[in-house]
């Protein structure tokens, strides 16, 4: 029988390990992210709570994912390690062939920068910052000149459609071109994933469906997408759903499997 | 983050908070306008001393022989006290002085006291600086005439009742009229006006342009010398060279003629313009101190001030850090941001200040006798250390800033 680990929602913690690879070594070039039984803890006022307890996840190139979870089930955590912003306390995590769990803050900032195009629920723009300028903002960390940046800002906000909202500050848009800005900026440093951290919870359905088209679109172009999201009709948008519960992967299934699951 | 782009989005967030900015700035603005009007002031009354009083008053080359000096700068009681008791200068030392000098050199005696004068013209007005000098002060003080001619030596030998005067004298005692040939009157006693000097300007508020001199064996020499002592016998070497040897010439004729022991120190000053600017740069000395001492306190002041708005900045910022950061900000695009920031914020403040500062010592300059003259240094000094004191109080929150957690931070929207 030829199972194909990814999508087979009935693999077994072993078999998905096989098709990872070992802890320790670079994983397959396939993949653009590979966990190794992620752990992480907090000390909250002398309470250890354990948000992640032992989380493997394979996501190949150009995958569309969705990470669902009910609050407290650790999405946040994991998306918060994935997105580089927090590391593990135990395990591994390769992002794009780099072992990146053991790293610096500075190193962090800069996979942050080349790697990741992060989308917020809360948008997080700068509020007295132009639309542009906020698309501009990862090419200044990265030390890109004044003149290319503005050149790859406004194509970045052209991707999105917004090129004449450009001079407009974020309280001159509306909620669904915020989010779009926030594409623009994610993108505009061609990062390896774009990682939305509910990025539709803020906007109304119409608004909603609007942003998921984007990234459906972002998607064929070949654009890998990883979504967190405790909306089940958000997440049946991605090509594949990974369940969390307890701090732990429950269920990993394909787009199909979910929305008959959930009878969308 | 490029430095530019640092200082352009300091330079905006200052705009945006103009009324908290100016509050900020406060402390630093005000130490630096202290600081640049004190120096500007001082390095004024410098300037007008190097310039006017040691190049005009006392002359190129020259030193006068005198009881005690004629600028004294904190002097003690006793002091004054023991220069009372010094023995008087008078026409033999003089006399004396002269035989001991080379041929080359110049010598006259000067007398001076404050005198009335009156024409037909006019009778009354501010006292005149009355001289009585021999004909070589002229050449020694550089004394050029505007109209006449100057007396010479055997007028001043025969007591000629003549007298050269400044413009001054000239328009007030005999308007719109050709003052040679005239008489003008010093304290009732008349003397023919033969020269008018060019305009001389004024030294410590004294108008060189109201003064008469006359020979100094004339009847100006009665009215000038009532106590016996002289001036000043003034000399002048031929050069810079000469200068040295010339004064311990004239130091051992007075020692001589005053039967001092070789272990006594001199009753008597030679002063030169540099004695008296060695006077005047110990006073300088204080008055630059006391000008940077209370600036650096409110400095100080400034930089407590700084730092505080700083640290509101950070936890008001707190959302914005955790964006650049999530955005791939380092830890040292952060702490510069915020250096930066700071250190614009004091920089804009010292320059303010600096204008202020000008501003208020020209002011004074026009309402008192004070000159101005802002320095150079000073600004340069006041731009960096104003950018200092923000790079200083701005590093405890720049760094707070770097070191937040981006999670953390983006949670606090």
């Amino acid at each position: 029988m030829s199972v194909n680990a990814v999508e087979s929602p009935s693999i077994s913690s072993a078999e998905r390990h096989a098709a990872l690879g070992n802890a320790g070594a670079p994983p397959d070039p396939k993949w653009i992210i590979v966990t190794h039984g992620i752990k992480r803890e907090y000390d909250m006022g002398g309470e250890i709570v354990r948000a992640l307890r032992g989380v493997d996840i394979g996501i190949a190139r150009n995958e569309y994912v969705a990470i669902m979870g009910p609050s407290g089930s650790g999405k946040s955590t994991l998306m918060n390690i994935i997105g580089c912003l927090d590391t593990p306390n135990a395990g591994e995590y390769w992002l794009n062939g780099k072992e990146v769990s053991k790293m610096s803050d500075d190193q962090l900032a800069r996979v942050r920068n080349k790697e990741i195009g992060f989308v917020f629920q809360t948008f997080n723009l700068l509020p007295r910052a132009t639309a542009l300028h906020n698309v501009e903002l990862p090419l200044v960390y990265a030390g890109v000149g004044s003149v290319e940046r503005k050149r790859r800002a406004k194509e970045a906000l052209a991707r999105v459609q917004l090129e004449d909202r450009m001079d407009h500050r974020p309280n001159e848009l509306s909620g669904g071109q915020r989010q779009r800005v926030a594409i623009a900026r994610a993108l505009v440093n061609e990062p390896s994933i774009l990682l939305a951290d509910e990025p539709t919870g803020n906007l109304d359905s119409a608004t909603s469906t609007e942003i998921m088209k984007v990234f459906e679109g972002l998607s064929t172009q070949g654009q890998t997408v990883i979504m967190v999201t405790h909306e089940p009709d958000i997440a049946a948008h991605a090509r594949r759903v990974v369940v969390l519960r307890d701090g732990l992967v429950s269920s990993d299934e394909s787009q199909a499997e979910f929305r008959a699951k959930h009878g969308l | 983050m490029p430095f530019f782009e640092a200082v352009r989005l300091a330079l905006s967030q200052i705009k945006v908070q103009k009324l908290k900015s100016f509050f900020t700035l406060l402390g630093v603005t005000i130490s630096v306008m202290f600081l640049i009007a004190v120096v500007s002031i001082v390095e004024g009354m410098n300037k007008y001393i190097e310039d006017d009083f040691a190049g005009k008053w006392l002359g190129v080359n020259t030193f006068n022989v005198r009881r005690f000096p004629d600028i004294n700068m904190d002097i003690t009681e006793a002091e004054w006290r023991a220069w009372q008791r010094r023995p008087k200068i008078t026409v033999d030392d003089a006399l004396a002085i002269k035989l001991a000098l080379p041929a080359d050199a110049n010598w006259a005696m000067q007398d001076v006291t404050w005198g009335r004068a009156s024409s037909h013209f006019l009778s009354g007005g501010p006292q005149v600086l009355a001289q009585a000098v021999t004909a070589d002060f002229f050449r020694i003080k550089n004394l050029d005439l505007a109209r006449g001619r100057l007396f010479t030596e055997q007028e001043d030998a025969a007591g000629a009742s003549v007298v050269v005067i400044g413009v001054e004298i000239a328009e007030r005692y005999f308007p719109n009229l050709d003052p040679i040939g005239r008489e003008l009157r010093i304290n009732k006693f008349p003397f023919a006006v033969i020269g008018v000097l060019e305009k001389q300007g004024t030294v410590f508020g004294i108008s060189l342009d109201r003064q008469v001199i006359a020979p100094f064996h004339s009847q100006m020499g009665r009215i000038t010398n009532t106590r016996v002592n002289l001036y000043g016998i003034v000399v002048q070497a031929p050069g810079t060279q000469a200068y040295m040897g010339l004064q311990q010439t004239v130091r051992e004729v007075m020692r001589k003629r005053h039967r001092l022991h070789p272990a006594l120190p001199d009753d008597f000053v030679l002063e030169s313009a540099a004695s008296a600017l060695s006077s005047w740069e110990k006073i300088r000395k204080y008055l630059v101190l006391a000008g940077m001492v209370l600036p650096a306190i409110g400095l100080v002041v400034g930089a407590i001030v700084i730092m505080n708005i700083m640290l509101v900045a950070v936890a008001e910022r707190t959302f914005e850090i955790g964006i650049r950061k999530s955005l791939g900000a380092k830890r040292r695009d952060i702490l510069a941001q915020f250096l930066v920031e700071s250190m614009t914020l004091s920089a804009v403040g010292a320059m303010l200040g600096v204008a202020l500062g000008a501003a208020l010592a020209h002011v004074i300059a026009a309402v008192s006798p004070l000159p101005a003259h802002v320095a150079l240094w000073s600004v340069v000094l006041s731009v960096v250390v104003g950018s200092g004191v923000g790079i200083i109080a701005g590093a405890y929150p720049a760094s707070r800033a770097s070191r937040l957690d981006p999670v953390v931070a983006m949670r606090a929207e």
